[in-house]
Order: structure tokens, then C-alpha cells, then sequence
């Protein structure tokens, strides 16, 4: 029964936060069930791993509705990793931002209803129960995007959810085409894996439409460009912890969604998927290096960064086969270093209380530890050696290099290159800049920015915690993890 | 069946489909709040009713299931919602200055409802012979309208009645090409559209309140390289 109550937890823990009890019974009862569902499921992709998975997911009855493979396995993790780290994150956070009680309950009840979303994604097997998870990622989180209840932050609401849902008609149609298709194909059971049994002997017409449909339209979620426009208004206008959610593994899990059709898209010969992929994928990527350079917001630095992310991930999917792994790994490293770096945006907001780029000089010494986090984790986003993204991107680009597409790695190379000065020429001065330089109208904050500020210990906590993978994978995979990628490489073919 | 009985109900369902089609563009062209949301009950009506017919037609019980849940969230619950959740000033809003003028908007309409008809036809094809109706061509092109709607919109109202316009064409093109998803689904996806009314309405609310207007489509603080919020603030 392992599988189900990972997903009953989050909503036992949204019933139990709606109890007023005050601050701590909130935030505990948070962090508590994060953390039981994260040893749920580190258990599960053990399992997985190991070829032992539970009696459910073995069952005819259940696997129509819920699956588990290494993909899936791996999301699951993701999700439950960064749920708990930014749940922990979320303690000190709130409580420094002191909404009233009605509020926190109301944040809280949300954070886990996301959670529980977000985990339905990788375990349905049936693709229209999954279109509809994904709504509810949507509509889960609107209300935790425009929580501050700012003009902002209510605009930032709306453009998510319009777009979002927008996006979400475009590929509702798409999954009824592929349901048409597999009848057209002889019928089947129509899970995932139903569907790449029934793929050969579906009309290739059917096939490539639905594929575009849901690739446009869970893109939108995904935030590739150009359907990108609402991502960094979300994901900077959210409190930070959800900033984290939303950028480190939401758009990863829709991405699963659209991932999941690759190994389907593979029986149609000429289907040019993976050349959908690579394009997209590079777009994306180009545009959002370029958009970096002006931003004003350090939170929506990190944000079109995400979209930068995705697109190296899509890229390394449209080169083939090969660089699978690249990908997977990408997916990972991506997920926990983008999660630091909200945690330390978050930080250097609590510290500094404006989220201008303009505003922020000398972080370091109003709060090192804070200042710190920002260069480690802009370091670490961008690829620096020896941090984990270094390694999944350098992986993806030797893929790329010895199957001779010197153009498109080229490019790719190049966009991270100026990704990677557009983050750190904002960082670096936001950290060690002259204080001096602050904008004058912001001098109604400076009583309260003088002096060092000290983090709240479960924001040092969260961020010493977030780190350690960061550190780790670029150096060292564990074997677990490694064969946990592997599988997860292999559900990307036929 | 008799041959006669399966042409009425073919034609019937095609008048529903024409119909159907004839909502979405009055759903582009109305001014009104309270006249989209009209249409956009007919047009679930609509919705209901070229399921039954198909239902008949095909003989699926589970058709019937998507007509009955069709009838009883769109037209009832959907506005019911609406009012629950949403400012009241929101029924009586009439834009006045829209992105394009209503002639221009209807020639770009029209011109994707053609484009659809020509994607629809092959998918159609593609199906089977049962999926000759009209639907998947009308739906498409009912899904466009929809996405068009979002864009030239303004008004909170009309722009939540684009993105269920948007479901409802999906919906139709659905009924014909994907006949037994299941009831299971069904319903979630009758529920998911009503909790998009709740969350909607809700940050509508919340936009009046805090900014005092139902045109949300008019905020616009969040750019790149523009002055930034905090600038505008101080500057006012």
C-alpha cells in the first residue's frame, strides 16, 4: 500500500493544519508529514531499484491506475526532497513574514494540497487522470503564487492560471487524440505503458498531432519559450519557499508528462520528435540567457534561469538516446541546486526586505551567511566545476560533441557562457557591491537593513541541507542513485 | 436502428455542432459580461445535447453520462459558483475599449474556425469512420476561439468564459474521437473545471479588492527592462 499513502499524507496533512492550533502545530505538522512521505518514497525507488516493487504495482487491477518505474521513481524523490527541504525552509520563513493565523493555515493547507498534486503526476498511469493532476498543480498553487495578495502578486496569480489553463485546453485535446489514436490502433489498456505497447500500430497522423498538442500545451507549463511569459512573475512574486516548488519541481514534473512521450513518439519513424525537442529546447535556452541580463529581480534572475533549465533538458532529450542519462541527471541537479537558490534569494529578501537587484549591495556584510548562499548558489546554477550542474551539463555537451552536432552544442555552450556571467555580474554585486550605491528611495529601510542580520535557524537549516547535494553530486553519484538514473534513462526508449 | 433514424440523429447532431460553433463566436464578439456568460451556457447546452444525440446514435450509455454531467455543472453550478465566489459588480461589466475592434476580431475568428476545418478533416479521417460528424473540426475551432477570446479580452468574466470555452471545444472534438475514457475521468475533469471557476473567482475577488477593478487583463506592472513596480510606487 506504500504507493497510495504517499499520497494520502499530504491530504491527512491538509486536513490537520485546517485544526487551529497556532504557528507551531502548522508548520510541524508540515514538516513532519514532508518528511514521512520522504522516507516513503526514498523506500519506494529502493525497491524500484532493486526489482522489488510493492504487491500493488504488480497487480493488474492497480497498475491501470497507478505505476511506478524508475522515471517516476525518480520524480517522486525530487519531489519529496525538495517538499521536505522547503517545508523546513518554510518554519523560520513564515514566521518571519508573521501573516495571521487564518493566512498561515491557509498557506500551509495549500503547500501540502500542491504536494499531493505534485506527486499524483509521476504515479498515474492513465494519461487524462495525469491531465488533470496537472491542473490541480495549477490551481493548487494559484492561491499560494498570489498569497501577499499585492497588485503583483495577484497579476502574476492571473497570468499563471490563465496561461496555465490555456495551455492545459490545448493538451486536454491532445491526450483525447492520443485515447483516439490507440483505438484507431487496435485499443488497449490506456496507461503509459498501454500506450508504448499500442504505439506501432497507431496512425502515425494521430500520433504526431497529439504529440504536438500536449507538447505546446504542457509547455506552457513548463515555461519553454515562448510560451514563457507568466514563469518569472510566478516564480518571483510567490513566498520563497513556494518559489521553490514552483522552479525546482513543478516544471520538472510536467516535463515528466512530456517526457513520457518520447519512447511513444519512437515507433512513428520520421515523428521528429527529438527535433521538436532540440529546437524548443534550444530557444529556450537563448532566450532566457539573453532575458537574464536585464532583470531587476533577483528572484526572477532564478526564474528565467528555470527556463533556461528546461531547455538544456529538452535539448539533451533531442540529442538522442545517448545523452538520456545526461538528461536525467540534468533533471536532478537542476531540481536541488535551483531549490538552494530560492532558499538563498529568500535568505538575502528576509535580510535585505526588497527583492531589487539594485537595492541589495554588500549582502555579504549584512548577512554572510546569506550573502554565502547567494554566490555559492549562483555558482552552482550556472555550472561552475566542481558543482553538480557542471557535470550533467558538461555530460550532455560531450553527447553532443561526438554525434557531431557541433552547431547546436555551440549554441548551447555559448548561452550557458552568457547565462553564467548574466547570474553572477547581478550577484556579485548585489554581495560584495559598495553599500554606497543604494538607490536613495530606498532609504526608508535603512534603520532597519543597518547592523548584521542573523537567518532564522530553520532557513540555515534548510539551506545546509539543500546544499549538501548540491556539493555531493557534483563530485560523487551514488550507486543507487546511479542505477536509479539508469532506469529512469531506459523508460526514454523503446 | 434504421438507416433514417441514424441520418436524423447524424443531422441533429450537426445543427447542435453549428450551433455550438456559433456560441464561440458570439462568446468572441460580446461585450457584455453577463451576455458571454449566457452564451456560455448555451453552448455547454449545446455541449450536452450533441453528446446525447451521439449516445443515441452510438448506443453508449457513457455519452449519456457526459450529457447529464455537462447539464448539471455548466449551466447550474458553474454561474452558481460564480456568484458565490466573485465581486457582484462582476455580471453588469461591458468593455468598452477592446485590443481589436469586433469586425476585426470576427474576420481573424472566422479565419481560424476555416483553419480548423482543415486540421479537423484529417484527424477525423484518422479516427475511423465514426468520427465523420462535424465535431472534431468544430471543436478545434471552438478551441482557437476560446484562445482567441483570451487574447483580445480584458474583462476577468470573459477571460474565465474563454477557458472553459476553450475545454468545452476539446470536449466536443472529445465525444466524437475518444467515446469510452471512462467515467472516473469524466467526472474529475467536470470537477477540475468547476474548482477553476472557485480558484478564479476567487482571485478576482481578491484583484478587486486590492486593485478595484475586474480588468485584469489591463496589469501590467510586471516587465522586464521597464521601470521597475517599486519605481512606479514611488513615482506616484
Amino acid at each position: 500500500m506504500s504507493v497510495i499513502v504517499i499520497l494520502l499524507l499530504p491530504l491527512i496533512a491538509t486536513l490537520l493544519v485546517c485544526v487551529p492550533l497556532g504557528k507551531r502545530w502548522v508548520s510541524g505538522v508540515t514538516v513532519v508529514f514532508c518528511l514521512a512521505d520522504l522516507i516513503l518514497v526514498v523506500r519506494l525507488a529502493w525497491r524500484v531499484v532493486a526489482g522489488t516493487a510493492p504487491a500493488e504495482l504488480r497487480d493488474a487491477a492497480w497498475s491501470k491506475w497507478i505505476a511506478v518505474d524508475g522515471l517516476s521513481a525518480l520524480i517522486l524523490l525530487l519531489i519529496a526532497l525538495i517538499g521536505t527541504t522547503a517545508a523546513i525552509y518554510s518554519v523560520g520563513y513564515m514566521a518571519h513574514e508573521n501573516p495571521e493565523p487564518k493566512r498561515l493555515r491557509l498557506y500551509h493547507a495549500n503547500y501540502n494540497l500542491f504536494i499531493f498534486s505534485m506527486l499524483a503526476i509521476p504515479v498515474l498511469a492513465e494519461p487524462t487522470l495525469v491531465w488533470i493532476v496537472v491542473e490541480l498543480t495549477t490551481l493548487c498553487s494559484a492561491l499560494l503564487v498570489s498569497f501577499y495578495n499585492t497588485r503583483e502578486a495577484l497579476e502574476a496569480a492571473w497570468k499563471y492560471v490563465v496561461l496555465s489553463l490555456m495551455g492545459a485546453g490545448v493538451a486536454l485535446f491532445g491526450f483525447l487524440v492520443l485515447f483516439a489514436a490507440m483505438h484507431a490502433g487496435g485499443g488497449g489498456t490506456y496507461t503509459w505503458a498501454g500506450l508504448l505497447a499500442a504505439a506501432p500500430r497507431m496512425p502515425p497522423i494521430l500520433l504526431q498531432a497529439a504529440f504536438l498538442l500536449i507538447l505546446i500545451g504542457l509547455g506552457t507549463k513548463v515555461g519553454l519559450v515562448p510560451m514563457h511569459t507568466w514563469l518569472p512573475d510566478a516564480h518571483s512574486q510567490a513566498p520563497t519557499p513556494v518559489c521553490a516548488l514552483l522552479s525546482g519541481i513543478e516544471t520538472t514534473s510536467i516535463l515528466y508528462v512530456i517526457l513520457r512521450l518520447f519512447p511513444v513518439m519512437q515507433a512513428v519513424p520520421g515523428s521528429h520528435a527529438e527535433s521538436w525537442a532540440l529546437v524548443l529546447g534550444l530557444i529556450s535556452v537563448g532566450t532566457a540567457a539573453f532575458l537574464l541580463l536585464q532583470v531587476h529581480d533577483y528572484k526572477r534572475l532564478f526564474a528565467f534561469s528555470t527556463v533556461e533549465h528546461m531547455g538544456i533538458i529538452l535539448t539533451a532529450i533531442g540529442l538522442g538516446a545517448s545523452a538520456n542519462y545526461g538528461a536525467m541527471q540534468q533533471i536532478v541537479n537542476h531540481s536541488v541546486t535551483k531549490s538552494f537558490c530560492f532558499f538563498a534569494a529568500g535568505a538575502a529578501l528576509l535580510a535585505m526586505g526588497t527583492r531589487e537587484i539594485a537595492a541589495v549591495r554588500g549582502l555579504i556584510r549584512r548577512s554572510p551567511a546569506a550573502g554565502a548562499a547567494l554566490i555559492f548558489g549562483g555558482l552552482a546554477i550556472t555550472g561552475a566545476p566542481p558543482l553538480a550542474i557542471f557535470l550533467s551539463e558538461f555530460s550532455i555537451l560531450k553527447v553532443g560533441l561526438t554525434q557531431g552536432r557541433y552547431v547546436a552544442m555551440g549554441l548551447l555552450a555559448t548561452f550557458i557562457v552568457i547565462a553564467f556571467f548574466g547570474v553572477m555580474a547581478h550577484l556579485n554585486r548585489m554581495v560584495f557591491g559598495a553599500p554606497a550605491i543604494a538607490a536613495p528611495k530606498h532609504n526608508h529601510s535603512e534603520p532597519e537593513t543597518a547592523g548584521t542580520f542573523r537567518l532564522p535557524f530553520s532557513c540555515q537549516l534548510a539551506l545546509i541541507l539543500a546544499a549538501v547535494p548540491v556539493l555531493v553530486l557534483g563530485v560523487y553519484v551514488p550507486k543507487p542513485l546511479h542505477d536509479l538514473l539508469t532506469m529512469a534513462a531506459a523508460a526514454l526508449t523503446r | 436502428m434504421s438507416d433514417a433514424t441514424k441520418y436524423l440523429l447524424d443531422n441533429l447532431n450537426a445543427l447542435a455542432a453549428g450551433l455550438f460553433l456559433l456560441t464561440g463566436f458570439g462568446i468572441v464578439a460580446m461585450r457584455q459580461a453577463r451576455g458571454c456568460l449566457n452564451l456560455f451556457i448555451a453552448q455547454s447546452l449545446l455541449l450536452a445535447a450533441s453528446a446525447a444525440l451521439l449516445g443515441l446514435r452510438y448506443d453508449s450509455a457513457h455519452l449519456y453520462g457526459v450529457a447529464l454531467v455537462n447539464l448539471i455543472s455548466k449551466p447550474i453550478v458553474v454561474p452558481w459558483l460564480l456568484r458565490r465566489t466573485s465581486p457582484a459588480g462582476i455580471y453588469t461589466r461591458r468593455e468598452i475599449d477592446q485590443v481589436l475592434n469586433i469586425p476585426t476580431a470576427l474576420l481573424i475568428a472566422m479565419a481560424l474556425a476555416v483553419g480548423a476545418y482543415f486540421v479537423g478533416i484529417p484527424l477525423a479521417k484518422a479516427v475511423g469512420p465514426d468520427a465523420r460528424g462535424p465535431n472534431v473540426s468544430i471543436g478545434i475551432a471552438v478551441l482557437l476561439l476560446g484562445a482567441f477570446t483570451l487574447t483580445v479580452r480584458r474583462e476577468a468574466l470573459s477571460l474565465l468564459i474563454g477557458l472553459l470555452a476553450m475545454e468545452n471545444g476539446a470536449f466536443l472534438a472529445g465525444i466524437a474521437i475518444a467515446r469510452d475514457l471512462g467515467m472516473l475521468v469524466e467526472l474529475a475533469i467536470a470537477t477540475d473545471g468547476l474548482i477553476i471557476v472557485f480558484i478564479m473567482g476567487v482571485l478576482v475577488r481578491a484583484v478587486q479588492k486590492q486593485v478595484g477593478t475586474t480588468a485584469i487583463g489591463d496589469l501590467a506592472s510586471l516587465k522586464e527592462g521597464a521601470a521597475e513596480p517599486a519605481a512606479d510606487e514611488a513615482l506616484s
